[in-house]
Protein backbone atom coordinates (compact mmCIF):
# COMPACT_ATOMS: atom_id res chain seq x y z
CA UNK A 1 0.00 0.00 0.00
CA UNK A 2 1.77 2.79 -1.39
CA UNK A 3 1.56 6.23 -3.55
CA UNK A 4 3.85 7.33 -6.01
CA UNK A 5 4.35 10.78 -7.91
CA UNK A 6 4.07 11.26 -11.43
CA UNK A 7 7.21 12.90 -12.22
CA UNK A 8 5.72 14.00 -16.00
CA UNK A 9 3.31 15.98 -14.20
CA UNK A 10 4.71 16.66 -11.12
CA UNK A 11 5.66 20.77 -10.60
CA UNK A 12 8.05 20.19 -7.74
CA UNK A 13 6.36 23.07 -5.58
CA UNK A 14 7.70 20.99 -2.43
CA UNK A 15 4.00 21.15 -0.94
CA UNK A 16 3.57 17.55 -0.45
CA UNK A 17 6.58 16.82 1.27
CA UNK A 18 6.40 18.87 5.00
CA UNK A 19 2.58 17.21 5.09
CA UNK A 20 4.05 13.57 4.70
CA UNK A 21 3.38 11.99 8.58
CA UNK A 22 5.60 9.55 7.52
CA UNK A 23 8.42 11.70 5.81
CA UNK A 24 8.74 9.44 3.35
CA UNK A 25 8.58 12.25 0.28
CA UNK A 26 12.21 13.41 -0.96
CA UNK A 27 13.36 15.45 -3.78
CA UNK A 28 15.12 13.45 -6.67
CA UNK A 29 16.22 14.57 -10.06
CA UNK A 30 14.01 17.76 -10.36
CA UNK A 31 11.03 16.44 -9.02
CA UNK A 32 9.95 14.43 -5.74
CA UNK A 33 9.55 10.98 -5.04
CA UNK A 34 7.58 8.82 -2.13
CA UNK A 35 9.68 5.79 -0.74
CA UNK A 36 6.82 3.03 -0.68
CA UNK A 37 8.44 1.07 2.40
CA UNK A 38 7.58 4.41 4.57
CA UNK A 39 3.99 5.58 2.51
CA UNK A 40 1.27 4.29 4.48
CA UNK A 41 -0.93 6.11 2.32
CA UNK A 42 -1.95 7.76 5.65
CA UNK A 43 -4.21 5.37 6.81
CA UNK A 44 -5.33 5.57 10.64
CA UNK A 45 -3.22 8.98 10.82
CA UNK A 46 -5.73 11.24 8.25
CA UNK A 47 -8.47 11.22 6.70
CA UNK A 48 -6.95 11.55 3.53
CA UNK A 49 -3.75 10.67 2.32
CA UNK A 50 -2.00 14.20 2.92
CA UNK A 51 -0.31 14.51 -0.30
CA UNK A 52 -3.06 13.90 -2.31
CA UNK A 53 -5.25 16.60 -0.56
CA UNK A 54 -2.80 19.07 -1.14
CA UNK A 55 -1.03 18.55 -4.64
CA UNK A 56 -2.09 20.97 -7.18
CA UNK A 57 -1.76 19.11 -10.19
CA UNK A 58 -4.87 16.70 -10.21
CA UNK A 59 -4.15 12.99 -10.69
CA UNK A 60 -0.36 13.50 -9.55
CA UNK A 61 -0.33 11.23 -6.73
CA UNK A 62 -2.23 7.86 -7.32
CA UNK A 63 -1.91 4.45 -6.09
CA UNK A 64 1.26 2.29 -6.80
CA UNK B 1 -26.09 34.99 -3.64
CA UNK B 2 -26.59 38.25 -1.18
CA UNK B 3 -25.03 40.57 -3.50
CA UNK B 4 -28.18 42.83 -4.85
CA UNK B 5 -27.51 45.57 -3.35
CA UNK B 6 -24.52 46.42 -6.28
CA UNK B 7 -24.39 48.76 -9.17
CA UNK B 8 -23.81 46.80 -12.38
CA UNK B 9 -20.29 48.30 -14.45
CA UNK B 10 -22.50 49.74 -16.83
CA UNK B 11 -24.25 52.15 -14.25
CA UNK B 12 -20.30 53.20 -12.71
CA UNK B 13 -19.54 53.66 -16.21
CA UNK B 14 -22.72 56.37 -16.68
CA UNK B 15 -20.91 57.98 -13.06
CA UNK B 16 -23.55 56.79 -11.15
CA UNK B 17 -21.86 57.32 -7.52
CA UNK B 18 -21.46 53.92 -6.13
CA UNK B 19 -19.41 54.21 -2.60
CA UNK B 20 -21.88 56.84 -0.54
CA UNK B 21 -20.66 57.98 3.20
CA UNK B 22 -18.48 55.17 4.52
CA UNK B 23 -18.10 54.82 8.20
CA UNK B 24 -14.48 55.38 9.11
CA UNK B 25 -14.42 52.81 12.34
CA UNK B 26 -10.79 52.10 11.98
CA UNK B 27 -8.35 54.86 11.24
CA UNK B 28 -5.46 52.90 9.09
CA UNK B 29 -3.36 56.42 9.26
CA UNK B 30 -3.62 55.88 5.35
CA UNK B 31 -3.77 58.91 3.18
CA UNK B 32 -7.48 59.40 3.43
CA UNK B 33 -7.31 60.20 6.76
CA UNK B 34 -7.83 63.64 6.22
CA UNK B 35 -11.27 62.88 5.00
CA UNK B 36 -12.47 64.53 1.68
CA UNK B 37 -12.62 62.61 -1.63
CA UNK B 38 -10.67 59.66 -2.03
CA UNK B 39 -7.07 59.65 -3.94
CA UNK B 40 -6.47 58.32 -6.92
CA UNK B 41 -3.14 56.40 -5.26
CA UNK B 42 -1.61 56.89 -2.24
CA UNK B 43 1.74 59.27 -2.35
CA UNK B 44 0.53 60.79 -5.74
CA UNK B 45 -0.71 63.90 -4.48
CA UNK B 46 0.97 66.29 -1.25
CA UNK B 47 2.61 63.19 -0.15
CA UNK B 48 4.02 63.56 3.42
CA UNK B 49 0.93 66.44 4.47
CA UNK B 50 -1.35 63.71 3.83
CA UNK B 51 -0.39 61.17 6.44
CA UNK B 52 1.19 60.76 10.12
CA UNK B 53 5.22 61.05 9.78
CA UNK B 54 5.86 57.44 10.30
CA UNK B 55 3.87 56.12 8.35
CA UNK B 56 4.86 58.47 5.18
CA UNK B 57 8.76 56.97 6.55
CA UNK B 58 7.40 53.43 5.33
CA UNK B 59 5.85 54.22 2.27
CA UNK B 60 7.97 57.18 0.40
CA UNK B 61 10.71 54.74 -0.74
CA UNK B 62 8.15 51.76 -1.69
CA UNK B 63 7.45 52.05 -5.26
CA UNK B 64 4.02 49.45 -4.79
CA UNK B 65 2.97 51.79 -2.06
CA UNK B 66 3.98 55.31 -3.23
CA UNK B 67 2.86 56.02 -6.99
CA UNK B 68 5.58 58.73 -7.01
CA UNK B 69 7.96 56.28 -6.05
CA UNK B 70 7.70 53.89 -8.75
CA UNK B 71 8.77 56.64 -10.71
CA UNK B 72 11.99 56.61 -9.00
CA UNK B 73 12.94 53.57 -6.80
CA UNK B 74 13.13 49.59 -7.62
CA UNK B 75 11.92 46.09 -6.27
CA UNK B 76 12.39 42.49 -6.53
CA UNK B 77 11.39 39.74 -5.57
CA UNK B 78 13.02 36.37 -4.95
CA UNK B 79 10.73 32.98 -6.08
CA UNK B 80 12.17 31.13 -2.50
CA UNK B 81 8.22 29.94 -1.89
CA UNK B 82 6.69 27.74 -4.58
CA UNK B 83 4.36 25.85 -2.31
CA UNK B 84 0.55 27.26 -1.95
CA UNK B 85 -2.31 26.00 0.46
CA UNK B 86 -5.59 27.15 -1.92
CA UNK B 87 -6.39 26.67 -5.47
CA UNK B 88 -7.25 29.59 -7.57
CA UNK B 89 -9.61 29.57 -10.63
CA UNK B 90 -6.70 31.97 -12.16
CA UNK B 91 -3.70 30.53 -11.29
CA UNK B 92 -2.36 27.63 -12.88
CA UNK B 93 0.74 26.27 -10.61
CA UNK B 94 2.52 24.08 -13.38
CA UNK B 95 4.24 27.47 -13.79
CA UNK B 96 4.03 30.56 -11.99
CA UNK B 97 1.17 32.28 -9.46
CA UNK B 98 -0.50 34.36 -12.51
CA UNK B 99 -1.86 36.42 -9.37
CA UNK B 100 1.52 37.84 -9.09
CA UNK B 101 3.63 36.95 -11.89
CA UNK B 102 3.34 36.58 -15.96
CA UNK B 103 1.73 33.24 -16.37
CA UNK B 104 3.70 30.75 -18.28
CA UNK B 105 6.94 32.14 -17.34
CA UNK B 106 8.73 29.25 -15.37
CA UNK B 107 10.80 31.28 -12.84
CA UNK B 108 14.09 29.21 -11.28
CA UNK B 109 13.69 28.69 -7.97
CA UNK B 110 15.45 29.72 -5.20
CA UNK B 111 16.72 28.26 -1.86
CA UNK B 112 16.88 30.93 0.61
CA UNK B 113 21.01 30.81 0.38
CA UNK B 114 20.53 31.87 -3.29
CA UNK B 115 18.06 34.20 -2.76
CA UNK B 116 20.38 36.18 -0.04
CA UNK B 117 23.10 36.49 -2.91
CA UNK B 118 20.87 37.67 -5.30
CA UNK B 119 19.09 40.71 -3.02
CA UNK B 120 22.65 41.67 -2.17
CA UNK B 121 24.14 41.65 -6.07
CA UNK B 122 21.10 43.47 -7.69
CA UNK B 123 21.74 45.86 -4.16
CA UNK B 124 24.58 46.65 -5.30
CA UNK B 125 23.85 47.08 -9.50
CA UNK B 126 20.65 48.95 -8.77
CA UNK B 127 21.26 51.07 -6.09
CA UNK B 128 17.77 52.21 -6.17
CA UNK B 129 16.31 49.31 -4.91
CA UNK B 130 15.00 49.80 -1.99
CA UNK B 131 12.44 46.89 -1.34
CA UNK B 132 12.70 43.33 -1.60
CA UNK B 133 9.32 41.05 -1.48
CA UNK B 134 8.70 37.22 -1.22
CA UNK B 135 5.75 37.04 -3.18
CA UNK B 136 5.64 33.28 -4.41
CA UNK B 137 5.43 31.82 -7.00
CA UNK B 138 3.23 30.02 -4.37
CA UNK B 139 2.27 31.47 -0.98
CA UNK B 140 4.85 32.85 0.64
CA UNK B 141 3.07 31.94 4.47
CA UNK B 142 2.69 28.12 3.03
CA UNK B 143 6.79 28.00 2.70
CA UNK B 144 7.60 29.39 6.27
CA UNK B 145 10.65 28.11 6.75
CA UNK B 146 12.07 29.28 3.17
CA UNK B 147 10.16 32.59 3.88
CA UNK B 148 11.62 33.76 7.04
CA UNK B 149 14.61 32.27 6.73
CA UNK B 150 15.51 34.39 3.47
CA UNK B 151 13.79 37.51 5.89
CA UNK B 152 16.36 36.66 8.68
CA UNK B 153 19.22 36.49 7.02
CA UNK B 154 18.89 39.76 4.62
CA UNK B 155 17.78 41.58 8.04
CA UNK B 156 21.34 41.12 9.05
CA UNK B 157 22.90 41.29 5.85
CA UNK B 158 21.18 44.24 3.88
CA UNK B 159 19.60 45.89 6.61
CA UNK B 160 18.42 48.91 5.19
CA UNK B 161 16.10 47.18 2.46
CA UNK B 162 13.09 46.96 3.19
CA UNK B 163 11.24 43.71 3.64
CA UNK B 164 7.64 42.61 2.73
CA UNK B 165 5.38 39.80 1.18
CA UNK B 166 2.22 38.65 0.15
CA UNK B 167 -0.30 35.75 1.16
CA UNK B 168 -3.55 34.55 0.51
CA UNK B 169 -4.08 34.88 4.24
CA UNK B 170 -5.25 31.33 5.14
CA UNK B 171 -1.96 30.77 7.19
CA UNK B 172 -1.72 34.79 7.96
CA UNK B 173 -3.35 34.81 12.19
CA UNK B 174 -0.88 32.49 12.99
CA UNK B 175 1.98 34.28 11.20
CA UNK B 176 1.42 37.41 12.24
CA UNK B 177 3.97 37.06 14.91
CA UNK B 178 6.38 35.95 13.19
CA UNK B 179 6.03 38.22 10.61
CA UNK B 180 6.58 41.28 12.88
CA UNK B 181 9.93 39.72 14.28
CA UNK B 182 11.59 40.05 11.16
CA UNK B 183 10.34 43.83 10.76
CA UNK B 184 8.21 43.04 8.05
CA UNK B 185 6.48 46.29 7.89
CA UNK B 186 4.60 45.88 4.65
CA UNK B 187 2.37 42.44 3.86
CA UNK B 188 0.01 42.29 1.14
CA UNK B 189 -3.61 40.20 1.19
CA UNK B 190 -5.14 39.04 -1.98
CA UNK B 191 -8.38 39.50 -0.69
CA UNK B 192 -10.80 38.98 -4.12
CA UNK B 193 -14.21 38.47 -1.68
CA UNK B 194 -16.53 39.04 1.36
CA UNK B 195 -18.88 36.95 0.30
CA UNK B 196 -18.66 33.17 -0.12
CA UNK B 197 -20.91 32.64 -1.99
CA UNK B 198 -18.42 34.41 -4.52
CA UNK B 199 -15.77 32.84 -3.48
CA UNK B 200 -16.58 29.67 -4.21
CA UNK B 201 -16.76 29.96 -7.42
CA UNK B 202 -12.79 31.86 -7.04
CA UNK B 203 -11.50 29.03 -4.88
CA UNK B 204 -12.20 25.47 -5.75
CA UNK B 205 -10.35 24.19 -2.61
CA UNK B 206 -8.35 24.66 0.25
CA UNK B 207 -5.48 22.61 2.36
CA UNK B 208 -7.12 23.57 6.02
CA UNK B 209 -5.80 21.16 9.44
CA UNK B 210 -4.72 18.36 7.04
CA UNK B 211 -8.09 17.87 4.92
CA UNK B 212 -9.03 19.07 1.19
CA UNK B 213 -11.94 21.63 1.96
CA UNK B 214 -14.04 22.82 -1.30
CA UNK B 215 -16.96 24.94 -1.68
CA UNK B 216 -18.31 27.35 0.37
CA UNK B 217 -16.97 25.68 3.58
CA UNK B 218 -13.24 26.52 2.24
CA UNK B 219 -14.41 29.98 0.88
CA UNK B 220 -15.69 30.82 4.30
CA UNK B 221 -12.67 29.53 6.00
CA UNK B 222 -10.05 31.68 3.77
CA UNK B 223 -12.57 34.90 4.42
CA UNK B 224 -12.59 34.36 7.76
CA UNK B 225 -8.59 34.04 7.66
CA UNK B 226 -7.95 36.80 5.16
CA UNK B 227 -10.34 39.62 7.80
CA UNK B 228 -8.93 37.98 10.89
CA UNK B 229 -5.51 38.62 9.11
CA UNK B 230 -6.06 41.91 8.31
CA UNK B 231 -7.34 43.34 11.43
CA UNK B 232 -4.33 41.22 13.58
CA UNK B 233 -1.96 43.45 11.21
CA UNK B 234 -3.71 46.67 11.63
CA UNK B 235 -3.23 46.37 15.40
CA UNK B 236 0.52 45.75 15.15
CA UNK B 237 0.62 48.64 12.85
CA UNK B 238 2.14 46.94 10.06
CA UNK B 239 0.93 48.01 6.68
CA UNK B 240 -1.81 45.97 4.52
CA UNK B 241 -2.48 46.37 0.76
CA UNK B 242 -5.09 44.44 -0.32
CA UNK B 243 -5.13 42.90 -4.08
CA UNK B 244 -8.35 41.98 -5.68
CA UNK B 245 -8.15 40.38 -9.04
CA UNK B 246 -11.18 41.81 -10.91
CA UNK B 247 -12.90 38.70 -12.47
CA UNK B 248 -16.00 40.31 -14.91
CA UNK B 249 -19.51 38.50 -14.02
CA UNK B 250 -18.16 37.11 -10.83
CA UNK B 251 -16.59 39.85 -8.44
CA UNK B 252 -16.56 42.77 -10.49
CA UNK B 253 -19.21 44.79 -8.46
CA UNK B 254 -18.59 42.65 -5.58
CA UNK B 255 -15.22 44.58 -5.22
CA UNK B 256 -16.81 47.78 -4.20
CA UNK B 257 -18.06 45.75 -1.32
CA UNK B 258 -14.39 44.39 -0.68
CA UNK B 259 -13.08 47.57 -0.55
CA UNK B 260 -15.50 48.86 2.32
CA UNK B 261 -14.86 45.83 4.05
CA UNK B 262 -11.09 45.64 4.03
CA UNK B 263 -10.88 49.80 4.59
CA UNK B 264 -13.03 49.02 7.70
CA UNK B 265 -10.17 46.91 8.82
CA UNK B 266 -7.48 48.85 8.48
CA UNK B 267 -5.86 47.83 4.95
CA UNK B 268 -3.92 51.10 3.43
CA UNK B 269 -4.09 50.24 -0.13
CA UNK B 270 -6.15 48.38 -2.13
CA UNK B 271 -5.03 47.23 -5.46
CA UNK B 272 -7.50 46.40 -8.01
CA UNK B 273 -5.79 44.31 -10.75
CA UNK B 274 -7.12 42.85 -14.10
CA UNK B 275 -8.12 38.91 -14.64
CA UNK B 276 -5.18 37.78 -16.59
CA UNK B 277 -7.19 34.77 -18.56
CA UNK B 278 -6.31 32.86 -21.81
CA UNK B 279 -6.89 29.51 -22.67
CA UNK B 280 -2.90 28.73 -22.87
CA UNK B 281 -2.47 29.48 -19.46
CA UNK B 282 -4.20 26.57 -18.71
CA UNK B 283 -6.04 27.61 -16.03
CA UNK B 284 -9.61 27.12 -14.97
CA UNK B 285 -10.72 30.82 -16.40
CA UNK B 286 -8.63 30.10 -19.08
CA UNK B 287 -10.01 27.27 -20.65
CA UNK B 288 -13.60 27.83 -19.05
CA UNK B 289 -13.77 31.44 -21.12
CA UNK B 290 -13.99 33.51 -18.59
CA UNK B 291 -12.58 36.67 -19.47
CA UNK B 292 -10.60 39.54 -18.08
CA UNK B 293 -12.06 43.57 -18.08
CA UNK B 294 -11.33 45.98 -20.57
CA UNK B 295 -9.48 49.39 -19.51
CA UNK B 296 -12.51 51.38 -18.71
CA UNK B 297 -14.02 48.59 -16.98
CA UNK B 298 -11.41 48.41 -14.95
CA UNK B 299 -11.10 51.82 -14.37
CA UNK B 300 -14.86 52.21 -13.77
CA UNK B 301 -14.62 49.74 -11.12
CA UNK B 302 -11.47 51.46 -9.61
CA UNK B 303 -13.57 54.78 -9.73
CA UNK B 304 -16.73 53.27 -8.14
CA UNK B 305 -13.77 52.49 -4.45
CA UNK B 306 -12.48 56.18 -4.95
CA UNK B 307 -13.79 57.59 -1.47
CA UNK B 308 -12.82 54.10 0.01
CA UNK B 309 -9.69 52.41 0.84
CA UNK B 310 -6.99 54.08 -1.11
CA UNK B 311 -6.64 52.67 -4.12
CA UNK B 312 -3.52 51.46 -6.07
CA UNK B 313 -3.36 52.18 -9.39
CA UNK B 314 0.37 51.46 -10.99
CA UNK B 315 0.31 47.84 -10.20
CA UNK B 316 2.19 46.08 -13.00
CA UNK B 317 1.71 42.40 -11.73
CA UNK B 318 4.84 41.39 -11.44
CA UNK B 319 6.42 38.26 -11.86
CA UNK B 320 7.49 36.62 -8.82
CA UNK B 321 11.34 36.97 -9.34
CA UNK B 322 10.80 40.63 -10.74
CA UNK B 323 13.82 43.04 -10.31
CA UNK B 324 14.11 46.34 -11.52
CA UNK B 325 11.68 49.66 -11.65
CA UNK B 326 8.12 48.53 -12.16
CA UNK B 327 7.29 48.07 -15.31
CA UNK B 328 10.77 47.33 -16.49
CA UNK B 329 12.08 43.79 -15.72
CA UNK B 330 15.85 42.81 -15.30
CA UNK B 331 15.91 39.49 -13.90
CA UNK B 332 17.51 38.22 -16.74
CA UNK B 333 21.01 39.71 -15.69
CA UNK B 334 20.43 38.16 -12.20
CA UNK B 335 20.13 34.99 -13.23
CA UNK B 336 21.33 32.14 -10.97
CA UNK B 337 24.85 31.64 -13.31
CA UNK B 338 25.58 35.20 -13.47
CA UNK B 339 24.90 35.55 -9.42
CA UNK B 340 27.07 33.43 -9.17
CA UNK B 341 30.50 34.77 -10.73
CA UNK B 342 29.42 37.93 -9.57
CA UNK B 343 31.65 40.14 -7.00
CA UNK B 344 29.13 41.33 -4.72
CA UNK B 345 30.03 44.07 -2.54
CA UNK B 346 27.15 45.39 -0.77
CA UNK B 347 27.73 48.95 -0.05
CA UNK B 348 25.87 50.76 2.15
CA UNK B 349 27.17 54.16 1.75
CA UNK B 350 26.87 54.24 -2.23
CA UNK B 351 23.63 53.19 -1.70
CA UNK B 352 22.57 56.29 0.42
CA UNK B 353 24.84 58.54 -1.23
CA UNK B 354 22.90 57.45 -4.88
CA UNK B 355 19.32 57.24 -3.11
CA UNK B 356 20.03 61.11 -2.30
CA UNK B 357 20.76 61.94 -5.60
CA UNK B 358 17.53 60.11 -6.86
CA UNK B 359 16.01 62.11 -4.03
CA UNK B 360 16.66 65.53 -5.85
CA UNK B 361 15.16 64.15 -8.69
CA UNK B 362 12.25 63.31 -7.01
CA UNK B 363 11.85 66.43 -5.42
CA UNK B 364 12.41 68.55 -8.62
CA UNK B 365 9.23 66.42 -10.04
CA UNK B 366 7.14 67.04 -7.15
CA UNK B 367 7.61 70.48 -7.42
CA UNK B 368 6.89 70.71 -10.92
CA UNK B 369 3.81 69.26 -11.04
CA UNK B 370 2.84 71.22 -7.85
CA UNK B 371 3.71 74.19 -10.36
CA UNK B 372 1.97 72.63 -13.21
CA UNK B 373 -1.14 72.48 -11.24
CA UNK B 374 -1.36 75.57 -10.01
CA UNK B 375 -0.70 77.45 -13.23
CA UNK B 376 -3.42 75.05 -14.66
CA UNK B 377 -5.85 75.54 -12.19
CA UNK B 378 -5.43 79.51 -13.11
CA UNK B 379 -6.63 78.96 -16.56
CA UNK B 380 -10.22 78.20 -17.83
CA UNK B 381 -11.78 75.25 -17.01
CA UNK B 382 -12.63 72.30 -19.61
CA UNK B 383 -15.90 70.75 -18.75
CA UNK B 384 -14.47 67.56 -19.99
CA UNK B 385 -11.41 64.87 -18.62
CA UNK B 386 -9.12 63.41 -21.13
CA UNK B 387 -7.39 60.43 -20.84
CA UNK B 388 -3.13 60.84 -21.92
CA UNK B 389 -0.55 57.74 -22.54
CA UNK B 390 2.66 59.03 -21.74
CA UNK B 391 5.87 57.01 -23.09
CA UNK B 392 8.67 57.05 -19.75
CA UNK B 393 12.03 55.13 -18.85
CA UNK B 394 11.97 56.39 -15.17
CA UNK B 395 12.38 59.80 -13.13
CA UNK B 396 8.63 60.98 -13.80
CA UNK B 397 9.68 62.52 -17.22
CA UNK B 398 8.14 62.16 -20.79
CA UNK B 399 12.22 60.67 -21.99
CA UNK B 400 11.23 57.52 -23.98
CA UNK B 401 11.07 56.68 -27.86
CA UNK B 402 7.60 55.70 -28.82
CA UNK B 403 8.72 52.83 -30.57
CA UNK B 404 10.94 52.01 -27.27
CA UNK B 405 8.03 51.50 -24.62
CA UNK B 406 7.08 48.09 -23.94
CA UNK B 407 4.43 50.22 -21.59
CA UNK B 408 2.47 53.54 -21.64
CA UNK B 409 1.53 54.97 -18.11
CA UNK B 410 -2.13 56.76 -18.48
CA UNK B 411 -3.22 60.18 -16.81
CA UNK B 412 -6.39 61.56 -16.54
CA UNK B 413 -6.18 65.42 -17.25
CA UNK B 414 -9.09 67.90 -15.56
CA UNK B 415 -9.11 71.14 -14.84
CA UNK B 416 -5.79 71.56 -12.77
CA UNK B 417 -4.69 68.17 -12.59
CA UNK B 418 -2.98 65.58 -13.81
CA UNK B 419 -3.75 62.16 -11.96
CA UNK B 420 -1.73 59.03 -12.79
CA UNK B 421 -4.68 56.16 -13.11
CA UNK B 422 -3.15 53.33 -14.85
CA UNK B 423 -0.25 52.01 -17.41
CA UNK B 424 -0.80 49.95 -20.42
CA UNK B 425 1.36 46.77 -21.59
CA UNK B 426 2.58 46.77 -25.15
CA UNK B 427 4.86 44.80 -27.50
CA UNK B 428 7.89 46.63 -28.24
CA UNK B 429 6.85 48.49 -31.26
CA UNK B 430 10.46 49.16 -32.71
CA UNK B 431 13.24 46.37 -32.09
CA UNK B 432 16.58 47.89 -33.20
CA UNK B 433 15.39 51.35 -35.53
CA UNK B 434 12.82 49.91 -37.91
CA UNK B 435 8.60 49.55 -37.05
CA UNK B 436 7.32 46.68 -37.08
CA UNK B 437 4.17 47.79 -38.93
CA UNK B 438 1.84 44.76 -37.74
CA UNK B 439 2.36 45.70 -34.09
CA UNK B 440 0.77 49.19 -34.11
CA UNK B 441 -2.61 48.73 -34.44
CA UNK B 442 -2.48 46.69 -31.24
CA UNK B 443 -0.61 49.92 -29.64
CA UNK B 444 -3.58 51.52 -30.91
CA UNK B 445 -6.38 49.65 -29.25
CA UNK B 446 -4.40 49.55 -26.09
CA UNK B 447 -4.22 53.26 -25.86
CA UNK B 448 -7.48 53.81 -28.11
CA UNK B 449 -8.82 55.78 -24.90
CA UNK B 450 -6.53 58.35 -24.99
CA UNK B 451 -6.37 61.74 -27.11
CA UNK B 452 -2.74 62.00 -27.22
CA UNK B 453 0.34 60.11 -26.19
CA UNK B 454 3.35 62.36 -24.98
CA UNK B 455 6.87 60.86 -26.72
CA UNK B 456 10.09 61.85 -26.14
CA UNK B 457 10.41 61.25 -30.35
CA UNK B 458 8.24 59.55 -32.60
CA UNK B 459 8.72 58.15 -36.47
CA UNK B 460 7.21 59.49 -39.24
CA UNK B 461 4.57 56.49 -40.02
CA UNK B 462 3.89 55.61 -36.45
CA UNK B 463 2.45 58.85 -36.36
CA UNK B 464 0.53 59.15 -39.07
CA UNK B 465 -1.37 55.92 -38.37
CA UNK B 466 -2.06 57.27 -34.36
CA UNK B 467 -3.44 60.76 -36.09
CA UNK B 468 -5.67 58.50 -38.68
CA UNK B 469 -6.69 56.60 -34.81
CA UNK B 470 -7.41 60.15 -33.80
CA UNK B 471 -4.83 60.32 -31.53
CA UNK B 472 -2.52 62.90 -31.53
CA UNK B 473 1.00 62.35 -30.87
CA UNK B 474 3.04 64.68 -28.94
CA UNK B 475 6.89 65.10 -28.83
CA UNK B 476 6.59 69.11 -27.78
CA UNK B 477 7.36 68.11 -24.22
CA UNK B 478 9.94 65.22 -24.08
CA UNK B 479 12.18 65.09 -21.24
CA UNK B 480 10.02 67.71 -19.28
CA UNK B 481 8.15 65.62 -16.18
CA UNK B 482 4.85 64.33 -16.93
CA UNK B 483 2.65 65.74 -14.70
CA UNK B 484 3.78 69.16 -16.32
CA UNK B 485 4.03 68.27 -19.89
CA UNK B 486 0.50 66.79 -19.91
CA UNK B 487 -1.05 69.83 -18.26
CA UNK B 488 0.49 71.87 -20.56
CA UNK B 489 -0.63 69.90 -23.46
CA UNK B 490 -4.15 70.25 -22.35
CA UNK B 491 -4.34 73.56 -21.23
CA UNK B 492 -3.44 74.14 -25.27
CA UNK B 493 -5.44 71.21 -25.74
CA UNK B 494 -8.69 73.28 -24.73
CA UNK B 495 -7.19 76.56 -26.46
CA UNK B 496 -7.89 75.02 -29.62
CA UNK B 497 -11.48 73.82 -28.68
CA UNK B 498 -12.12 77.44 -27.33
CA UNK B 499 -10.59 78.50 -30.52
CA UNK B 500 -12.98 76.03 -32.72
CA UNK B 501 -9.90 74.65 -34.12
CA UNK B 502 -11.29 71.33 -33.05
CA UNK B 503 -13.88 69.82 -31.55
CA UNK B 504 -13.71 67.75 -28.54
CA UNK B 505 -14.96 64.37 -28.73
CA UNK B 506 -15.10 61.17 -26.44
CA UNK B 507 -12.68 58.34 -27.04
CA UNK B 508 -13.86 54.89 -26.47
CA UNK B 509 -12.59 51.70 -24.46
CA UNK B 510 -9.21 49.98 -24.59
CA UNK B 511 -7.99 46.58 -24.49
CA UNK B 512 -6.12 45.48 -21.63
CA UNK B 513 -3.15 43.34 -23.40
CA UNK B 514 -2.92 39.95 -22.35
CA UNK B 515 -0.43 38.83 -25.16
CA UNK B 516 1.84 41.09 -24.22
CA UNK B 517 2.22 38.97 -21.22
CA UNK B 518 2.14 35.59 -23.52
CA UNK B 519 4.78 36.64 -25.91
CA UNK B 520 7.48 37.79 -23.53
CA UNK B 521 6.44 34.85 -21.89
CA UNK B 522 7.29 32.90 -24.76
CA UNK B 523 10.20 34.37 -25.60
CA UNK B 524 11.71 33.70 -22.04
CA UNK B 525 10.49 30.13 -21.87
CA UNK B 526 12.73 29.84 -25.64
CA UNK B 527 15.60 30.95 -23.86
CA UNK B 528 15.66 28.41 -21.06
CA UNK B 529 14.91 25.72 -23.31
CA UNK B 530 17.50 26.26 -25.53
Amino acid sequence: MALKINAETCTACTACEPECPNVAIRAKGGTYVINPDKCTECEGQFDEPQCVAVCPVDDCITEV
Amino acid sequence: MSNTAFVSIRDLQRGRPAVSAIPETVASGGCSTGGGEGKASCGSSDGPADMPAEIWAKVKDHPCYSEEAHHHYARMHVAVAPACNIQCNYCNRKYDCSNESRPGVVSAKLTPDQAVKKVLAVASEIPQMTVLGIAGPGDALANPKKTFETFRRLQEEAPDIKLCLSTNGLALPEMVDEICKYNIDHVTITINMVDPAVGARIYPWIFWQHRRVTGIEAATILHRQQMLGLEMLTARGVLTKVNSVLIPGINDEHLIEVNREVKKRGAFLHNIMPLISEAEHGTVFGLTGQRGPSAQELKAVQDACMGGANLMRHCRQCRADAVGLLGEDRSDEFTADKVEQMEVVYDLDRRRAYQQQVEVTRRAQHAARQAAEAAATAAPAADFNVLVAVATEGQGKVNQHFGHATEFQIYELSAGRATFVGHRRVDLYCQGGYGEDEQLPSIVSAINDCHAVLVAKIGACPRDELLAAGIEPVDAYAHEFIESAALAWFGDYCARVARGDLVHQARGDARIRQGAYTAAAAAVTADTAS
